[in-house]
Protein backbone atom coordinates (compact mmCIF):
# COMPACT_ATOMS: atom_id res chain seq x y z
CA UNK A 1 0.00 0.00 0.00
CA UNK A 2 3.10 2.01 0.48
CA UNK A 3 3.11 3.15 -3.03
CA UNK A 4 0.07 4.53 -3.63
CA UNK A 5 0.12 6.39 0.12
CA UNK A 6 2.97 8.71 -0.84
CA UNK A 7 2.20 8.62 -5.09
CA UNK A 8 1.79 12.12 -4.62
CA UNK A 9 5.43 12.63 -2.74
CA UNK A 10 6.92 14.95 -5.49
CA UNK A 11 9.58 12.86 -7.67
CA UNK A 12 12.91 13.77 -9.32
CA UNK A 13 11.16 14.64 -12.63
CA UNK A 14 13.09 16.33 -14.82
CA UNK A 15 15.94 18.10 -13.66
CA UNK A 16 16.93 21.75 -15.11
CA UNK A 17 19.91 19.58 -16.62
CA UNK A 18 18.43 16.98 -18.70
CA UNK A 19 15.68 19.75 -19.55
CA UNK A 20 18.68 22.19 -20.92
CA UNK A 21 20.51 19.03 -22.35
CA UNK A 22 17.18 17.81 -24.23
CA UNK A 23 16.04 21.24 -25.54
CA UNK A 24 19.28 21.45 -27.65
CA UNK A 25 18.46 17.82 -28.94
CA UNK A 26 15.45 18.64 -29.61
CA UNK A 27 15.87 22.04 -31.40
CA UNK A 28 15.75 20.58 -34.85
CA UNK A 29 12.39 18.68 -34.76
CA UNK A 30 10.84 21.81 -33.32
CA UNK A 31 12.55 23.87 -36.32
CA UNK A 32 10.72 21.45 -38.85
CA UNK A 33 7.21 20.93 -36.82
CA UNK A 34 5.52 23.86 -34.22
CA UNK A 35 5.62 21.77 -31.19
CA UNK A 36 3.96 22.50 -27.70
CA UNK A 37 6.14 22.42 -24.79
CA UNK A 38 5.16 19.25 -23.35
CA UNK A 39 6.06 17.41 -26.60
CA UNK A 40 9.20 18.91 -27.04
CA UNK A 41 10.35 17.53 -23.46
CA UNK A 42 9.31 14.23 -24.22
CA UNK A 43 11.19 14.17 -27.28
CA UNK A 44 14.28 14.73 -24.89
CA UNK A 45 13.79 10.95 -23.42
CA UNK A 46 16.21 8.45 -24.61
CA UNK A 47 14.98 5.87 -26.35
CA UNK A 48 14.43 2.76 -23.85
CA UNK A 49 13.66 5.51 -20.80
CA UNK A 50 10.18 5.64 -19.07
CA UNK A 51 9.58 8.71 -16.60
CA UNK A 52 9.21 8.84 -13.56
CA UNK A 53 5.58 9.66 -13.85
CA UNK A 54 2.16 7.13 -14.23
CA UNK A 55 1.90 6.16 -17.65
CA UNK A 56 0.17 3.11 -19.21
CA UNK A 57 1.95 -0.56 -18.71
CA UNK A 58 0.16 -3.36 -20.52
CA UNK A 59 0.48 -6.82 -18.60
CA UNK A 60 -1.17 -10.01 -19.90
CA UNK A 61 -2.49 -11.51 -16.87
CA UNK A 62 -3.79 -15.05 -16.94
CA UNK A 63 -4.37 -14.92 -20.49
CA UNK A 64 -5.99 -11.29 -20.97
CA UNK A 65 -4.20 -8.18 -21.59
CA UNK A 66 -4.79 -5.78 -19.00
CA UNK A 67 -3.26 -1.75 -19.17
CA UNK A 68 -2.82 0.20 -16.07
CA UNK A 69 -1.77 3.46 -15.60
CA UNK A 70 1.19 3.08 -12.42
CA UNK A 71 4.53 5.06 -11.69
CA UNK A 72 7.60 2.62 -12.91
CA UNK A 73 8.09 2.34 -9.19
CA UNK A 74 4.74 0.43 -8.32
CA UNK A 75 5.37 -3.35 -8.11
CA UNK A 76 3.46 -6.33 -9.66
CA UNK A 77 2.15 -7.22 -6.65
CA UNK A 78 0.50 -3.83 -5.91
CA UNK A 79 -0.76 -4.17 -9.35
CA UNK A 80 -2.11 -6.91 -9.22
CA UNK A 81 -3.85 -6.61 -5.81
CA UNK A 82 -5.08 -2.89 -6.26
CA UNK A 83 -5.49 -2.38 -9.76
CA UNK A 84 -6.94 -5.64 -11.15
CA UNK A 85 -8.63 -7.04 -8.01
CA UNK A 86 -6.57 -10.28 -8.17
CA UNK A 87 -6.14 -10.26 -4.12
CA UNK A 88 -4.60 -14.23 -4.24
CA UNK A 89 -1.23 -12.95 -4.16
CA UNK A 90 -0.43 -11.63 -0.95
CA UNK A 91 1.90 -8.80 1.08
CA UNK A 92 3.69 -10.24 4.18
CA UNK A 93 6.94 -8.54 4.05
CA UNK A 94 8.50 -5.79 2.25
CA UNK A 95 11.28 -8.31 1.82
CA UNK A 96 9.32 -10.76 0.01
CA UNK A 97 11.49 -13.65 2.33
CA UNK A 98 7.83 -15.49 2.81
CA UNK A 99 6.53 -16.60 -0.85
CA UNK A 100 3.22 -15.49 0.15
CA UNK A 101 3.30 -13.28 -3.15
CA UNK A 102 4.56 -16.01 -5.32
CA UNK A 103 3.64 -15.90 -9.13
CA UNK A 104 4.11 -17.79 -12.49
CA UNK A 105 5.72 -15.73 -14.88
CA UNK A 106 6.56 -17.19 -18.39
CA UNK A 107 6.20 -20.48 -16.26
CA UNK A 108 9.13 -19.60 -12.94
CA UNK A 109 7.78 -18.73 -10.26
CA UNK A 110 8.46 -15.40 -9.33
CA UNK A 111 7.89 -12.87 -6.44
CA UNK A 112 5.50 -10.52 -7.50
CA UNK A 113 6.61 -8.10 -4.86
CA UNK A 114 10.21 -8.26 -5.75
CA UNK A 115 9.07 -7.30 -9.33
CA UNK A 116 8.36 -3.83 -10.63
CA UNK A 117 5.21 -4.13 -13.14
CA UNK A 118 6.84 -1.92 -15.85
CA UNK A 119 9.33 -5.11 -15.79
CA UNK A 120 6.84 -7.56 -16.41
CA UNK A 121 5.56 -6.21 -19.72
CA UNK A 122 5.74 -8.77 -22.74
CA UNK A 123 5.57 -11.71 -20.47
CA UNK A 124 2.77 -14.30 -19.49
CA UNK A 125 1.35 -13.76 -15.74
CA UNK A 126 -0.56 -16.20 -14.37
CA UNK A 127 -1.66 -15.69 -10.51
CA UNK A 128 -3.05 -18.45 -8.16
CA UNK A 129 -6.95 -17.26 -9.44
CA UNK A 130 -5.96 -18.81 -13.24
CA UNK A 131 -5.79 -22.68 -11.27
CA UNK A 132 -9.38 -22.86 -11.33
CA UNK A 133 -12.09 -21.81 -14.00
CA UNK A 134 -15.69 -22.54 -13.07
CA UNK A 135 -16.18 -25.77 -11.13
CA UNK A 136 -12.75 -27.29 -12.62
CA UNK A 137 -10.03 -26.18 -9.81
CA UNK A 138 -5.97 -27.53 -10.64
CA UNK A 139 -5.27 -30.12 -8.69
CA UNK A 140 -2.91 -29.00 -6.52
CA UNK A 141 -5.94 -26.72 -4.99
CA UNK A 142 -7.76 -30.02 -4.54
CA UNK A 143 -5.07 -31.69 -2.52
CA UNK A 144 -4.57 -28.96 -0.38
CA UNK A 145 -8.20 -29.26 0.60
CA UNK A 146 -7.90 -33.27 0.88
CA UNK A 147 -4.71 -32.85 2.84
CA UNK A 148 -6.36 -30.31 5.57
CA UNK A 149 -2.77 -27.92 3.87
CA UNK A 150 -3.55 -24.79 5.28
CA UNK A 151 -4.71 -23.11 8.62
CA UNK A 152 -5.36 -19.28 8.50
CA UNK A 153 -4.73 -19.26 4.51
CA UNK A 154 -2.81 -16.49 3.96
CA UNK A 155 0.24 -17.86 2.67
CA UNK A 156 -1.55 -20.40 0.75
CA UNK A 157 -2.33 -19.27 -2.39
CA UNK A 158 1.24 -18.16 -2.67
CA UNK A 159 2.09 -22.13 -1.71
CA UNK A 160 -0.05 -23.12 -4.03
CA UNK A 161 1.22 -21.52 -6.87
CA UNK A 162 4.88 -22.18 -6.06
CA UNK A 163 3.90 -25.89 -5.81
CA UNK A 164 2.33 -25.99 -8.78
CA UNK A 165 5.66 -25.01 -10.78
CA UNK A 166 7.74 -27.04 -8.40
CA UNK A 167 5.69 -30.14 -9.76
CA UNK A 168 5.64 -28.71 -13.26
CA UNK A 169 9.62 -28.90 -13.39
CA UNK A 170 10.34 -31.78 -10.59
CA UNK A 171 7.05 -34.36 -11.79
CA UNK A 172 8.46 -37.18 -9.64
CA UNK A 173 10.23 -35.36 -6.69
CA UNK A 174 11.06 -37.19 -3.25
CA UNK A 175 9.66 -35.61 -0.14
CA UNK A 176 13.15 -34.04 0.05
CA UNK A 177 13.27 -32.35 -2.89
CA UNK A 178 9.99 -31.48 -2.29
CA UNK A 179 10.91 -29.95 1.34
CA UNK A 180 13.81 -28.08 -0.33
CA UNK A 181 12.30 -26.73 -2.89
CA UNK A 182 9.52 -25.13 -1.35
CA UNK A 183 11.60 -23.76 1.05
CA UNK A 184 10.92 -20.18 -0.70
CA UNK A 185 7.46 -20.48 1.32
CA UNK A 186 6.71 -19.68 5.00
CA UNK A 187 3.56 -20.78 6.94
CA UNK A 188 3.91 -19.56 10.11
CA UNK A 189 0.54 -21.62 11.31
CA UNK A 190 3.12 -25.32 10.59
CA UNK A 191 0.84 -26.38 8.13
CA UNK A 192 4.22 -27.82 5.95
CA UNK A 193 2.71 -31.86 7.14
CA UNK A 194 -0.39 -31.18 4.58
CA UNK A 195 1.37 -29.36 2.16
CA UNK A 196 4.60 -32.02 1.75
CA UNK A 197 1.61 -34.60 1.82
CA UNK A 198 -0.80 -32.81 -0.86
CA UNK A 199 2.65 -32.54 -3.24
CA UNK A 200 4.16 -35.87 -2.71
CA UNK A 201 0.88 -37.69 -3.43
CA UNK A 202 0.73 -35.51 -6.47
CA UNK A 203 4.53 -36.53 -7.42
CA UNK A 204 3.22 -40.04 -6.67
CA UNK A 205 0.67 -40.46 -9.43
CA UNK A 206 3.34 -39.16 -11.49
CA UNK A 207 1.18 -36.10 -12.33
CA UNK B 1 9.76 3.65 -2.45
CA UNK B 2 10.49 6.96 -4.28
CA UNK B 3 9.17 8.04 -8.09
CA UNK B 4 12.16 7.17 -10.34
CA UNK B 5 12.66 6.67 -14.27
CA UNK B 6 12.66 3.07 -15.38
CA UNK B 7 15.27 2.29 -18.41
CA UNK B 8 15.03 -0.87 -20.25
CA UNK B 9 18.84 -0.98 -22.28
CA UNK B 10 19.26 -3.86 -25.31
CA UNK B 11 22.88 -3.91 -24.59
CA UNK B 12 26.33 -2.85 -22.41
CA UNK B 13 27.12 0.19 -24.01
CA UNK B 14 23.39 1.34 -24.00
CA UNK B 15 22.93 -0.03 -20.20
CA UNK B 16 26.15 2.26 -19.49
CA UNK B 17 25.53 5.15 -21.20
CA UNK B 18 21.57 5.02 -19.28
CA UNK B 19 23.56 4.45 -15.69
CA UNK B 20 25.73 7.34 -16.14
CA UNK B 21 22.98 10.33 -16.51
CA UNK B 22 22.12 11.84 -13.76
CA UNK B 23 25.32 11.70 -12.17
CA UNK B 24 25.33 8.24 -12.22
CA UNK B 25 22.76 8.37 -9.17
CA UNK B 26 21.00 5.20 -11.11
CA UNK B 27 20.70 1.66 -9.45
CA UNK B 28 21.31 -1.51 -11.56
CA UNK B 29 18.12 -3.80 -11.56
CA UNK B 30 18.16 -7.61 -12.49
CA UNK B 31 17.10 -10.32 -10.37
CA UNK B 32 15.75 -7.69 -8.17
CA UNK B 33 15.97 -9.88 -5.20
CA UNK B 34 18.32 -7.30 -3.38
CA UNK B 35 17.21 -3.88 -5.03
CA UNK B 36 13.51 -3.96 -4.90
CA UNK B 37 13.82 -4.22 -0.42
CA UNK B 38 16.79 -1.69 -1.22
CA UNK B 39 14.16 1.01 -2.93
CA UNK B 40 10.98 0.01 -0.63
CA UNK B 41 13.32 0.91 2.84
CA UNK B 42 14.58 3.95 1.08
CA UNK B 43 17.91 2.92 1.47
CA UNK B 44 18.73 3.23 -1.87
CA UNK B 45 17.13 5.97 -3.79
CA UNK B 46 17.74 6.65 -7.45
CA UNK B 47 17.07 8.83 -10.22
CA UNK B 48 16.78 6.09 -12.54
CA UNK B 49 16.51 1.93 -12.18
CA UNK B 50 18.29 0.60 -14.99
CA UNK B 51 16.58 -2.64 -15.77
CA UNK B 52 19.45 -4.37 -17.49
CA UNK B 53 17.59 -8.10 -17.76
CA UNK B 54 17.00 -7.62 -21.75
CA UNK B 55 21.26 -7.62 -22.30
CA UNK B 56 21.22 -10.81 -24.69
CA UNK B 57 25.71 -10.65 -24.10
CA UNK B 58 25.30 -11.06 -20.51
CA UNK B 59 22.81 -14.01 -20.40
CA UNK B 60 25.14 -16.90 -22.11
CA UNK B 61 27.79 -19.20 -20.93
CA UNK B 62 29.83 -20.06 -23.12
CA UNK B 63 33.79 -21.99 -23.36
CA UNK B 64 36.34 -20.34 -24.58
CA UNK B 65 38.94 -23.60 -24.54
CA UNK B 66 40.66 -21.97 -21.63
CA UNK B 67 37.49 -21.79 -19.13
CA UNK B 68 34.10 -20.97 -18.93
CA UNK B 69 32.67 -17.15 -19.37
CA UNK B 70 29.42 -16.68 -17.41
CA UNK B 71 27.21 -13.78 -17.96
CA UNK B 72 26.54 -12.14 -14.81
CA UNK B 73 22.80 -12.66 -15.85
CA UNK B 74 23.11 -16.27 -15.14
CA UNK B 75 20.31 -17.46 -12.85
CA UNK B 76 20.85 -19.42 -10.27
CA UNK B 77 18.29 -21.94 -12.06
CA UNK B 78 20.90 -21.82 -14.95
CA UNK B 79 23.71 -22.10 -13.16
CA UNK B 80 22.59 -25.63 -11.68
CA UNK B 81 21.12 -26.93 -15.09
CA UNK B 82 24.10 -25.96 -17.81
CA UNK B 83 26.10 -28.81 -18.77
CA UNK B 84 29.13 -26.52 -18.86
CA UNK B 85 29.01 -25.82 -15.24
CA UNK B 86 28.34 -29.41 -14.55
CA UNK B 87 31.80 -29.57 -13.48
CA UNK B 88 32.27 -26.99 -10.90
CA UNK B 89 30.39 -28.43 -7.99
CA UNK B 90 31.12 -25.78 -5.35
CA UNK B 91 28.52 -23.59 -7.53
CA UNK B 92 26.00 -26.26 -7.55
CA UNK B 93 26.12 -26.80 -3.89
CA UNK B 94 25.44 -22.99 -3.58
CA UNK B 95 22.41 -23.30 -5.27
CA UNK B 96 21.43 -26.29 -3.85
CA UNK B 97 21.55 -24.46 -0.39
CA UNK B 98 18.91 -21.93 -1.29
CA UNK B 99 16.25 -24.12 -1.41
CA UNK B 100 13.62 -21.47 -2.76
CA UNK B 101 12.52 -21.86 -6.73
CA UNK B 102 11.99 -18.28 -6.54
CA UNK B 103 15.34 -16.90 -5.47
CA UNK B 104 16.78 -19.61 -7.91
CA UNK B 105 14.59 -18.55 -10.85
CA UNK B 106 14.88 -14.84 -10.22
CA UNK B 107 18.68 -13.98 -8.58
CA UNK B 108 21.39 -13.91 -10.88
CA UNK B 109 25.19 -14.15 -10.46
CA UNK B 110 26.04 -10.65 -10.73
CA UNK B 111 23.53 -9.58 -8.13
CA UNK B 112 24.56 -12.32 -5.66
CA UNK B 113 28.55 -10.66 -5.88
CA UNK B 114 26.30 -7.23 -5.51
CA UNK B 115 24.37 -8.25 -2.75
CA UNK B 116 24.62 -5.65 0.01
CA UNK B 117 25.15 -6.70 3.20
CA UNK B 118 21.82 -8.05 5.20
CA UNK B 119 23.55 -6.55 8.65
CA UNK B 120 20.50 -5.26 10.13
CA UNK B 121 21.82 -2.04 11.35
CA UNK B 122 22.65 -1.43 7.65
CA UNK B 123 18.93 -2.77 6.99
CA UNK B 124 17.94 0.14 9.14
CA UNK B 125 19.49 2.84 7.76
CA UNK B 126 22.72 2.87 9.90
CA UNK B 127 25.02 2.78 6.93
CA UNK B 128 27.44 -0.14 5.88
CA UNK B 129 29.36 0.30 9.07
CA UNK B 130 26.63 0.61 11.35
CA UNK B 131 27.49 4.12 13.11
CA UNK B 132 25.24 6.19 15.57
CA UNK B 133 27.22 9.33 16.52
CA UNK B 134 30.62 7.70 15.47
CA UNK B 135 30.13 4.87 17.34
CA UNK B 136 29.63 1.53 16.13
CA UNK B 137 26.28 0.06 17.09
CA UNK B 138 27.44 -3.40 16.05
CA UNK B 139 30.04 -3.40 18.64
CA UNK B 140 27.80 -2.58 20.91
CA UNK B 141 24.62 -3.68 20.29
CA UNK B 142 23.63 -7.24 18.37
CA UNK B 143 26.24 -8.78 16.87
CA UNK B 144 25.46 -12.46 16.55
CA UNK B 145 25.58 -12.70 12.68
CA UNK B 146 28.50 -10.49 12.25
CA UNK B 147 32.39 -10.82 11.36
CA UNK B 148 34.25 -13.08 12.93
CA UNK B 149 37.09 -11.96 10.96
CA UNK B 150 39.02 -8.84 9.57
CA UNK B 151 36.66 -6.73 11.67
CA UNK B 152 39.12 -4.76 13.81
CA UNK B 153 38.20 -2.12 11.55
CA UNK B 154 35.18 0.00 11.58
CA UNK B 155 33.33 -2.59 8.98
CA UNK B 156 31.80 -5.40 10.99
CA UNK B 157 29.11 -6.75 8.34
CA UNK B 158 29.62 -10.31 6.83
CA UNK B 159 29.69 -10.29 2.71
CA UNK B 160 26.49 -11.09 1.64
CA UNK B 161 27.84 -13.15 -1.41
CA UNK B 162 26.87 -16.86 -1.39
CA UNK B 163 28.79 -17.66 -4.53
CA UNK B 164 32.24 -15.65 -4.00
CA UNK B 165 34.02 -17.90 -2.03
CA UNK B 166 33.55 -20.83 -4.51
CA UNK B 167 34.12 -18.69 -7.29
CA UNK B 168 37.44 -17.39 -5.68
CA UNK B 169 38.38 -21.27 -4.69
CA UNK B 170 38.02 -21.85 -8.47
CA UNK B 171 40.43 -18.68 -9.14
CA UNK B 172 37.36 -16.71 -10.79
CA UNK B 173 38.21 -13.44 -12.86
CA UNK B 174 35.23 -10.73 -12.95
CA UNK B 175 34.71 -8.55 -15.87
CA UNK B 176 33.91 -4.85 -14.82
CA UNK B 177 32.68 -2.36 -17.37
CA UNK B 178 32.34 1.16 -17.39
CA UNK B 179 31.73 4.10 -16.49
CA UNK B 180 32.47 4.98 -20.30
CA UNK B 181 30.97 2.80 -22.60
CA UNK B 182 33.68 1.39 -23.73
CA UNK B 183 35.77 0.61 -20.90
CA UNK B 184 36.48 -2.77 -19.68
CA UNK B 185 38.60 -5.00 -17.48
CA UNK B 186 39.20 -8.07 -16.28
CA UNK B 187 40.26 -8.96 -12.81
CA UNK B 188 40.68 -11.82 -10.08
CA UNK B 189 37.46 -12.04 -8.48
CA UNK B 190 39.46 -11.76 -4.98
CA UNK B 191 40.38 -8.50 -5.64
CA UNK B 192 37.11 -7.19 -6.38
CA UNK B 193 35.49 -6.78 -2.60
CA UNK B 194 36.98 -4.17 -0.82
CA UNK B 195 36.18 -3.81 3.29
CA UNK B 196 35.29 -0.38 3.68
CA UNK B 197 36.74 2.14 6.10
CA UNK B 198 34.18 5.37 5.86
CA UNK B 199 30.95 5.01 5.63
CA UNK B 200 30.53 6.11 1.89
CA UNK B 201 32.71 3.47 0.36
CA UNK B 202 30.62 0.40 -1.31
CA UNK B 203 31.61 -3.04 -0.41
CA UNK B 204 33.69 -3.55 -4.11
CA UNK B 205 35.91 -1.56 -6.19
CA UNK B 206 32.87 -0.78 -8.20
CA UNK B 207 32.03 2.94 -9.11
CA UNK B 208 28.92 4.14 -9.81
CA UNK B 209 28.37 4.30 -13.01
CA UNK B 210 30.20 0.46 -13.46
CA UNK B 211 28.75 -2.80 -13.35
CA UNK B 212 30.17 -6.54 -13.59
CA UNK B 213 29.17 -8.00 -17.04
CA UNK B 214 30.77 -11.58 -17.10
CA UNK B 215 32.57 -14.18 -14.75
CA UNK B 216 34.89 -16.39 -15.97
CA UNK B 217 36.02 -19.97 -15.09
CA UNK B 218 39.36 -21.36 -14.89
CA UNK B 219 38.71 -24.91 -17.24
CA UNK B 220 37.73 -27.25 -14.45
CA UNK B 221 39.86 -29.96 -15.53
CA UNK B 222 39.87 -32.39 -12.89
CA UNK B 223 40.21 -30.14 -10.18
CA UNK B 224 37.49 -31.25 -7.05
CA UNK B 225 35.17 -28.97 -5.27
CA UNK B 226 32.35 -28.39 -2.65
CA UNK B 227 30.86 -25.55 -0.69
CA UNK B 228 29.38 -26.57 2.75
CA UNK B 229 27.20 -23.92 4.39
CA UNK B 230 25.83 -24.14 7.84
CA UNK B 231 22.20 -23.28 7.62
CA UNK B 232 20.06 -22.78 10.82
CA UNK B 233 16.80 -23.51 9.03
CA UNK B 234 15.61 -25.57 6.24
CA UNK B 235 14.06 -22.82 4.33
CA UNK B 236 15.26 -20.01 2.33
CA UNK B 237 18.21 -18.65 4.59
CA UNK B 238 21.32 -17.01 4.86
CA UNK B 239 24.61 -19.17 5.70
CA UNK B 240 25.96 -18.04 9.18
CA UNK B 241 29.20 -19.73 7.86
CA UNK B 242 29.98 -21.06 5.03
CA UNK B 243 33.33 -22.77 3.04
CA UNK B 244 34.58 -23.06 -0.47
CA UNK B 245 37.28 -25.46 -1.90
CA UNK B 246 38.77 -26.52 -4.92
CA UNK B 247 41.65 -28.91 -4.87
CA UNK B 248 44.02 -29.96 -6.82
CA UNK B 249 44.85 -33.85 -6.21
CA UNK B 250 47.56 -35.95 -7.24
CA UNK B 251 46.47 -39.86 -6.57
CA UNK B 252 44.38 -38.58 -3.41
CA UNK B 253 47.08 -36.27 -2.18
CA UNK B 254 46.71 -32.34 -2.25
CA UNK B 255 48.29 -30.92 -4.68
CA UNK B 256 47.08 -27.55 -4.07
CA UNK B 257 44.24 -26.67 -2.16
CA UNK B 258 42.27 -23.19 -2.26
CA UNK B 259 39.77 -22.97 0.94
CA UNK B 260 37.77 -19.57 0.79
CA UNK B 261 35.17 -18.69 3.87
CA UNK B 262 31.87 -16.38 3.51
CA UNK B 263 29.86 -14.56 5.82
CA UNK B 264 32.61 -14.56 8.25
CA UNK B 265 33.79 -11.28 7.48
CA UNK B 266 33.04 -8.17 5.33
CA UNK B 267 34.43 -9.80 2.47
CA UNK B 268 34.79 -13.20 1.58
CA UNK B 269 38.34 -14.72 3.52
CA UNK B 270 41.24 -16.82 1.72
CA UNK B 271 42.07 -19.14 4.15
CA UNK B 272 46.12 -19.23 2.21
CA UNK B 273 47.42 -20.83 5.98
CA UNK B 274 44.62 -23.79 5.53
CA UNK B 275 45.55 -24.66 2.14
CA UNK B 276 49.12 -24.86 2.26
CA UNK B 277 48.51 -27.18 5.42
CA UNK B 278 47.01 -30.01 3.12
CA UNK B 279 50.07 -29.85 0.44
CA UNK B 280 51.31 -33.72 -0.22
CA UNK B 281 48.47 -35.00 2.43
CA UNK B 282 45.42 -37.06 1.33
CA UNK B 283 42.28 -35.24 2.74
CA UNK B 284 40.90 -36.81 5.41
CA UNK B 285 39.11 -36.02 8.62
CA UNK B 286 41.73 -35.26 10.60
CA UNK B 287 43.78 -33.55 8.03
CA UNK B 288 40.87 -31.76 7.11
CA UNK B 289 40.13 -30.92 10.66
CA UNK B 290 43.24 -29.39 11.23
CA UNK B 291 43.13 -27.38 8.06
CA UNK B 292 39.68 -25.85 9.71
CA UNK B 293 41.54 -24.64 13.13
CA UNK B 294 44.35 -23.03 10.97
CA UNK B 295 41.29 -21.00 8.81
CA UNK B 296 39.66 -19.64 12.18
CA UNK B 297 43.07 -19.07 14.20
CA UNK B 298 42.84 -15.41 13.48
CA UNK B 299 39.68 -14.78 14.30
CA UNK B 300 38.54 -12.41 16.44
CA UNK B 301 34.60 -12.66 17.89
CA UNK B 302 32.55 -9.86 18.83
CA UNK B 303 30.45 -9.74 22.11
CA UNK B 304 28.00 -12.30 20.44
CA UNK B 305 29.38 -14.21 17.94
CA UNK B 306 31.66 -16.57 19.44
CA UNK B 307 29.68 -19.63 18.38
CA UNK B 308 30.85 -18.62 14.61
CA UNK B 309 34.29 -19.48 14.86
CA UNK B 310 33.13 -23.20 15.91
CA UNK B 311 30.83 -22.99 12.53
CA UNK B 312 33.47 -21.55 10.35
CA UNK B 313 36.15 -24.14 11.25
CA UNK B 314 33.77 -26.55 10.61
CA UNK B 315 32.34 -25.02 7.21
CA UNK B 316 35.67 -25.17 6.43
CA UNK B 317 36.56 -29.16 7.75
CA UNK B 318 33.28 -30.38 5.84
CA UNK B 319 33.84 -28.13 2.86
CA UNK B 320 37.11 -30.09 2.47
CA UNK B 321 35.43 -33.63 2.90
CA UNK B 322 32.98 -32.93 0.66
CA UNK B 323 35.23 -32.14 -1.86
CA UNK B 324 37.01 -35.54 -1.27
CA UNK B 325 33.26 -37.26 -1.01
CA UNK B 326 33.76 -38.36 2.23
CA UNK B 327 31.39 -36.03 3.88
CA UNK B 328 28.75 -38.62 4.52
CA UNK B 329 28.69 -39.68 7.91
CA UNK B 330 31.87 -37.44 8.97
CA UNK B 331 31.62 -35.40 11.94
Amino acid sequence: MRDRDDQDRSGPGFSRRDFLRGSAAAATATAMATQGTEETAAANVKANVFAAAAQNVTLNVNGKDHTVKVEPRVTLLHVLRNDLNLTGCKEVDERSADGADTVMIDGKAVLAGSRLAIECEGKKILTVESLRSGEKVDEVISGFVKHDAMQCGFCTPGFVVATRVFLNKNPKASLAEIRKGLGGNICRCGTYQGITQCALELAKGGK
Amino acid sequence: MRPFEYARPQSEGEALDLLNDHDANTAILAGGTDLISLLQEDLQVPQRVVDIKNVDSMQAITADGTGVIVGALTTLEDIAEHPMLADYRSLLDVVDGTRSIQVQSMGTLGGDLCHLPNCWYFRNGYGLLGLEDGESLVASGDNRYHAVLGNQGPAKFVSASRFAPALIAWGAEVRVIGPEPTADEWLPLEQFFVTPKVQSQGISVLEPGQMISHVRLPDAQALVSSTYEVLQLEGLDWPLASAAATLDLDGGVVREARIVMGHVAPTPWTAHEAGQSLVGLPVDEETAGRAGEIAVAEATPLSGNAYKVQLARTAVKRALLGAVDKLEGAL
